[in-house]
This record gives structure tokens, sequence and C-alpha cells, in this order.
């Protein structure tokens, strides 16, 4: 393939290998989903107890916060590229591989859920104490705070960091793709720039661009759905 | 029974101590409505907070019906919040939730069982006058409308007392009379002892029978809202009392400052008439008495209280000093509360 230079090898669509494109995109959608599916829940978990033992007395509590909030920073902090390949031992011990699409998914959850976490208690501190105290009057637990008051009421707002969160996730899957996890990341690495196959490039990114989109429209949809505030 | 047995609360903030309540004591009988007056920092709502365990008392003790607040905890504080029902200047409801859920919300807390729940909802509902609006969200409703929620809502556990922490404030003259008018008829039917918190007097003047009048953490003044009104003692009560009768009257709401600058030749007077006096023509006999002095009515306003109404009147007398000295004294013997607006 001597066609390299030149605008024209964006088009050569014959040269794109229609179904590794397929599968490598079936692969990308898969990695972000089940990532996204986890951050959310280890996100709203850290999140709570970020936002539950904030500001209470007692060592405990205080302790508490300190080494969640510490370990959400460190890894919140970590290059993503880097993180990967730090926690290459953790992916073999959990997934038995350190190749392919699963392997990914341990390093797109510590890296994605931090962020999230930190979203998800700025919500939740967001909403009205007024209401909460209103709702701690009726005599309720904290449990029914948590299911009655919290996530009901950020509901928009966490739906709203979940679409922010897996978009940032859809590049993160691409990154991990270029060393071995497979998807859209290492068919364009692979194909793209170890084979100077510029149409590949061209139609990955196509396919990137729309599944963000796809994310974006549907996380708005949800938003407005779900944001009973404003009618 | 409520009662505040020498309650004080003291905060600890990095410039030194602030002492938020000092001193209180407030029995309230069951089924009575009494009003705390008080501008904002007065300690009104840190003693709504002790009243509901949401902070302990420094020293001193709160009980309602002979159980000490402060000494509850876990379940048997939640058990005890159930009693009070809480209505709230920004109502406080949840958006995420229809009205009828947001009335339901204490009886899930309660474990009510979900029939039970919404067929009770549904009649509080129907109680505050919101009937069809029960699948409407807060943002879909008036501010009237919603703090009609906050109450059904307050009610929804039965409680023997609710607590109105300046639930008119955010409201406007009409739809603040409606809802007082509702807290009146519930108290009626009910037999629910209500504690209306609140900075303005014509919230207490309209439903209250006794009144405590808190600034700066104590309370100042108190007693049945005829005699407060009647015969304010404090510096602090006369100004609301005066706040409420200068507000009343329509366009134009002047304070005492205001009016003594418009009228600035005489001596300006409020006259204040209750029950029997108010039918005697005491003017009419000033003015034939006094032939000489020039009198002109500035406003009048008549308010109605629990005990019956109360009139007020501001006049200009216009004359020799000793004259006015001589109709003052004579209004006095009339038993009119009299007070003098002074030039400064």
């Amino acid at each position: 393939m001597s066609n390299s230079n030149g605008l024209q090898s964006y088009f050569q669509f014959h040269n794109v290998d229609w179904s590794a494109m397929m599968s490598a995109t079936w692969e990308t959608v898969w990695m972000t989903l089940l990532s996204m599916v986890a951050v959310v829940i280890f996100g709203i978990i850290l999140g709570l107890i970020l936002y539950e033992t904030r500001n209470k007395p007692g060592i405990g509590y205080q302790l508490i916060n300190w080494i969640v909030g510490l370990l959400v920073n460190i890894f919140r902090s970590i290059p993503y590229i880097i993180l990967i390949i730090l926690l290459l031992p953790v992916s073999k011990t959990l997934v038995g591989t350190i190749i392919g699409p699963k392997a990914a998914l341990p390093s797109l959850i510590v890296s994605a859920a931090p962020f999230y976490a930190r979203m998800v208690e700025s919500y939740f501190r967001e909403i009205d104490s007024g209401v909460i105290e209103a709702v701690e009057s009726m005599g309720a637990t904290t449990w029914e705070l948590i299911t009655k008051v919290l996530l009901p009421e950020s509901k928009p707002a966490l739906i709203a960091g979940a679409t922010v969160t897996t978009i940032s996730l859809i590049g993160y899957t691409a990154m991990a793709g270029a060393i071995g996890a497979g998807g859209l990341g290492n068919l364009v690495y692979q194909e793209g720039f170890q084979a100077y196959n510029n149409t590949v490039t061209l139609v990955g990114t196509v396919i990137i661009c729309i599944f963000v989109f796809v994310v974006q429209f549907v996380g708005d949809r949800l938003v407005k759905w779900t944001d009973k505030r404003t009618l | 029974m409520i009662r505040f047995k020498d309650v004080s609360k003291q905060y600890h903030t990095k410039d030194g101590g602030l002492t938020a309540v000092n001193d209180v004591n407030i029995e309230v009988n069951d089924g009575e409505i009494f009003g705390i007056v008080g501008y904002s920092g007065a300690g009104k709502s840190t003693l709504v907070r002790m009243l509901d365990g949401l902070e302990a008392p420094s020293t001193g003790e709160i009980t309602i019906d002979d159980v000490n607040v402060a000494k509850l905890s876990g379940s048997a504080l939640r058990k005890q919040r159930q009693k009070i029902g809480m209505i709230f200047q920004h109502f406080n409801l949840l958006w995420s939730r229809t009205v009828l859920d947001n009335v339901s919300l204490p009886l899930e807390i309660a474990k009510v069982p979900k029939a039970k729940r919404t067929e009770r909802a549904k009649k509080l509902i129907d109680l505050v006058g919101l009937s069809g609006r029960e699948h409407s969200y807060p943002s879909e409703l008036s501010g009237g409308q919603k703090q009609r929620v906050g109450i059904a809502r307050a009610l929804a556990n039965e409680p023997t007392i609710l607590i109105s922490d300046e639930a008119t404030s955010a409201l406007d003259p009409d739809t603040t009379n409606e809802v007082l008018d509702l807290l009146l008829k519930i108290n009626k039917e009910m037999n629910l002892t209500i504690l209306l918190i609140t900075h303005e007097m014509h919230a207490i003047a309209k439903t209250c029978e006794r009144v405590a009048v808190m600034d700066s953490g104590r309370v100042v003044e108190s007693g049945t809202v005829f005699d407060v009104f009647r015969h304010p003692q404090q510096q602090i009560t006369k100004n609301f009392v005066s706040e409420e009768f200068t507000t009343q009257q329509g366009d134009t709401t002047m304070t005492l400052e205001q009016l003594v600058k418009k009228y600035p030749e005489g001596q300006l007077v409020r006259l204040v008439f209750h029950g029997p006096q108010a039918e005697l023509p005491i003017v009419s006999e000033v003015i034939k008495r006094y032939p000489e002095l020039v009198i002109s009515i500035i406003s009048g306003a008549i308010h109605q209280t629990q005990e019956g109404a109360l009139g007020s009147l501001d006049l200009q007398l216009i004359g020799a000093e000793s004259q006015i000295n001589e109709a003052l004294a004579y209004l006095k013997k009339m038993r009119v509360e009299t007070e003098v607006m002074h030039h400064e």
C-alpha cells in the first residue's frame, strides 16, 4: 500500500476490513458501557461516603473521609496511560489477562470512578440543606435520606455527570486500545498508524464521534426527562 | 404542653462565644396558637431547632408533654419528630416528587402501608384546598400552593404540634392571609398546637392568642396578643406593633419618622382603641371640648385579633401647647391608649 501520501489516502474504502471495523466498534462500545456501569456504581458509593463523612464529629468519620479523599485524589491525578501500565499486574490477577478489552476494565474503572465520585459529592452538597433538614425532622434515617432525598433530588445532575464521565471513558478506551486492549483505538493504531491506512483512521474517527454524539444525546434527553424543576 | 425552661444556647465561634438563646422560659398550652416574634438573628430559629432535637440546648431543658427532647436519640428521637409537623419559609418540598408523593413522604418514613398512605395524603390535599393538583410537581405551583403542600405534608403523621417557621414570610399579603386562615382552620378542626415563628406582627395579630417577643436571644416581653398590642412595654415591641399599624394603611406605608417629617406642625398622636371604646364618640368630644385645637385625621386602621377588634387613629393636633396637653390628658382619662410621636 503505497498510497500513504495525499488527501485521497483518506478515502480508499476498499482498503477497509469492515468486519474487523465492526468487531472493534463493538469492543469499544461494550468496554465503555460496562465500565460506565461500574464507574457509576462505585462513584456513587464513594461520593456518598465522602459526603456522609464530611464535617461529621468523631474521629472515625474523619479518618474514613481522609483515607477515601486521599485515594480519590491520588487516582484522579495519575495520567491514564501510566495508570494502565501501573495496573497491569492487577488486571492479570483480576481478569487473568493483560491483553484485550477485559484487561482494560480495571484501569478504566479505577481512573474514572474517583473522578465521578468527586462530582457526585458536589451534587449532594448542592441539595438545599433546608430540604434535608425538613426530611430529617420527619424522623428519617440516614438510609431514607439517601434513597428518598439525596439520590432522587440529584438525579439529573448524576446523569449529566455520568454522561461527561462516559465520554471521557470513550477517550480512555482508545488509549487503552493502543497498548493492546482492542477496540477502535487498537484498530486505528495498528491499521491506521502502523500500516499507514489513513482510511481506517478516518472511519474509526467518524465512528467514535458518532458514539460520543449518541451518548451525549441520550444523556441530555435523560437529564431533561428527570428534571422536574423547570417544566 | 411545650415547656422551655431556662433554655440557653451558646455557640463557640472563632471570635469567641455567641449566645443565640438566652435564658428563655415559655410555656405553650395544648391547642393554642402561640406566636414568637423577633427580627432575624433574635434566636427564634435556634429555639425551633432545639424543640425539634436538631440541636441541644447548652443549659436548661425543653419538654414536650414532660418528655425532655434533648435526652432523646436514635429511634426515640425519630418517633418524637413524627409528632411535630414543620412548615418553612422556603417550603422545602422535594422537587423530584409530585404533590401526592411529597405529602406521602412522612408516611413512607413512618412505614405506613401504601394504600393507606395514598388515602390519607389525598384527604390532606383536599383539606388544604389542592384537590386536582395531586400529580403536579412543586415547580408547577404558586408560592401559596407550595405552602399548602407544605402544610398537608406537615399534617401527614397526625402531629400534635405544628411549627410554622416564617412560613408566610416569602408570600404576598393576600396569600399570607389565605395561609393564615388555613392555619386557623386546622387549629380549630384538629385541636393542633401551633407555634408560629415570624417577624410579621400581622401574622401574630391574626392568628395567635399569646405572643412572646424576642430580641438578641431573650424573651423581652410576653402576654396575650391583645395586651401586647395595647400596651407594648419594650421599644422593640412598640416597633413591631407600629409596623403593623403603619403597613396596614394601603399605599401610604410610612414609618413614624416619615409621618413626623411630613406633618411638622403641631403634635402627632396615635390613638389605639379597643372593644367598647371604639363605639364612643371620643374624637368628636375632644373637638367640642377644645374648640381652638385644629385636628386633622392622618390615617386610621382596624385590626382583627383573636380577642376582638383594635382600632388605631393617627391625628395631627395644632394649637397652643397647653391645649394639646389637656386634650391628651382627657384622652388618657377616657382610657384611650395614646402615643405621642415626638419630633426628632
